[in-house]
């Protein structure tokens, strides 16, 4: 497995040879069954700020995830050579260069939404996704591996983020993308938009209700309860 | 001083860290579930980035910020790129060094902050902090009061949402809801409560 030799290229081609089924795997567990927002609730900082337009959503998913697996392919190839005592720093470094190119790319190429991504574009470097997926796979995952399963977070990450933002854009303010889809009330249309969808709390309830939706589909995801209310008439019994 | 005693208001209550602007909330929900850690931990973050933002601050505007090394005859140079890598690095070696300087003098505090210091340096709030000092342009006074203010707001409202978590325990949840789900829609709710705030003018 490992792919730390001389021959590195040919044992990254084996690697994808041998792993097909188990990169599928890698790809589709953090969809649904592994969610890191709704289940490892991980990166939420940055999942809520951003999600009143679907535009700036779109821009941060891709960011996110091209991040996510370029830093975990990267820290993956040079695992071995990482010492353990200063390995969050080096994994730090590493990520915060590849956030450094994106920002200035964004900057570059697209600076209305930059600017209206604002600091959340820098926190990528803190969002626990990315330090998660490095920390917990790949330290002790080969490259190609590691990179599908930063590819698979982030788009687990990604799913949350653009259910979210195209109830908030559609529903807040009548319009995808910036594309008038319900006419409002305002510009002579029949829809009266919902202003609290707007403003950022509204973001708290739809995942928190889109936690609930996942967990009644995949009732294996409920937490227990820290205490178990009685009933209260008979004593036996029931949750 | 009217202005630097209307930023730390500013800072606490209407542009709450982690009420308006949702930063560090994964350690928000990860850690409110009682009071006394939720204080804890908010105070270490409060210390945390009192020290850190003005630091940054220092750094950027002495060395990073466009123009800043024309003493060393570098008129052109503009290093504002390396913000982040710079910011990131001194909150991560700052933090090492709290943690080694609690240990040593304060050894109380040390281990009532236990195993948060080190996840703090991956706390959304801190870096935020230090690159909403710099995207606002602030002195160096008003990035102390910042820091120091936008720490006591994410300590009260990690401390508010343990204390309704405590009481949430013996209530009769939704299954789906339970745990995560809720604590989600509390934190909503609060920060619409907190939004009542955001019309204040000092």
């Amino acid at each position: 497995m490992s792919a730390v030799s001389d021959n590195e290229v040919k044992g990254l081609i084996d690697e994808i040879k041998d792993n097909q089924e188990e990169l599928k795997q890698v790809v589709r567990e953090p969809l649904v069954d592994n969610n890191p927002i709704t289940l490892q609730v991980l990166g939420i900082c940055s999942a809520l700020a951003v999600t009143s337009q679907l535009t700036t959503t779109l821009t941060m998913c891709i960011a996110l995830t091209s991040v996510t697996a370029f830093s975990s392919a990267s820290i993956s190839l040079i695992r071995n050579h990482i010492p353990s005592s200063i390995r969050i720093i080096v994994q730090m470094t590493i990520i915060a260069s590849l956030v450094i190119v994106v920002d200035q790319i964004l900057k570059a190429f697209a600076y209305e939404i930059a600017k209206s991504l604002s600091v959340f574009v820098g926190l990528i470097i803190t969002n626990c996704i990315v330090m998660g997926r490095a920390e917990a796979y790949a330290m002790k995952n080969p490259p190609i591996m590691s990179f599908f399963d930063g590819l698979g977070n982030g788009l687990g990450y990604s799913l949350i983020l653009i259910i979210v933002a195209v109830i908030r854009e559609l529903l807040g303010s009548g319009s995808l993308l910036g594309y008038t889809i319900l006419p409002t009330v305002q510009n002579g249309g029949w829809y009266v938009p919902n202003g609290l969808l707007l403003l950022p709390p509204s973001a708290f309830f739809i995942i928190g209700l889109l936690i609930w939706c996942f967990r009644t589909w995949k009732p294996e995801q409920v937490e227990q309860p820290d205490f178990k209310i009685m009933p209260a008439h008979s004593a036996e019994g029931g949750h | 001083m009217e202005g630097l005693i209307s930023l730390f208001v500013k800072s606490v209550f209407v542009e709450n860290l982690a009420l308006a602007f949702f930063l560090g909330m994964c350690t928000f929900l990860a850690v409110s579930k009682k009071i006394a850690t939720a204080i804890g931990l908010g105070i270490a973050v409060m210390i945390v980035l009192a020290i850190t933002v003005p630091v940054n601050n220092l750094i950027y505007n002495s060395l990073l910020r466009e123009g800043a090394l024309s003493w060393m005859g570098l008129d052109q140079a503009d290093l504002s790129f390396l913000v982040l890598l710079a910011s990131i690095g001194v909150i991560a070696a700052l933090v090492q060094i709290l943690e080694m300087t609690l240990d040593k003098f304060f050894p109380a505090l040390y281990h009532a902050l236990g195993i948060f210091l080190p996840l703090i340096t991956v706390n959304c709030a801190i870096l935020g902090g230090s690159l909403f000092m710099i995207e606002r342009d602030y002195t160096f006074t008003e990035s102390v009061v910042y820091g120091v203010g936008a720490g006591f707001g994410w300590m009260l409202a990690i401390t508010a949402m343990a204390g309704v978590r405590e009481k949430l325990k013996y209530s009769d949840i939704p299954k789906g809801l339970q745990g995560l789900g809720s604590a989600f829609i509390i934190v909503g709710l609060m920060s619409l409560g907190f939004m009542a705030f955001s019309g204040i003018q000092l």
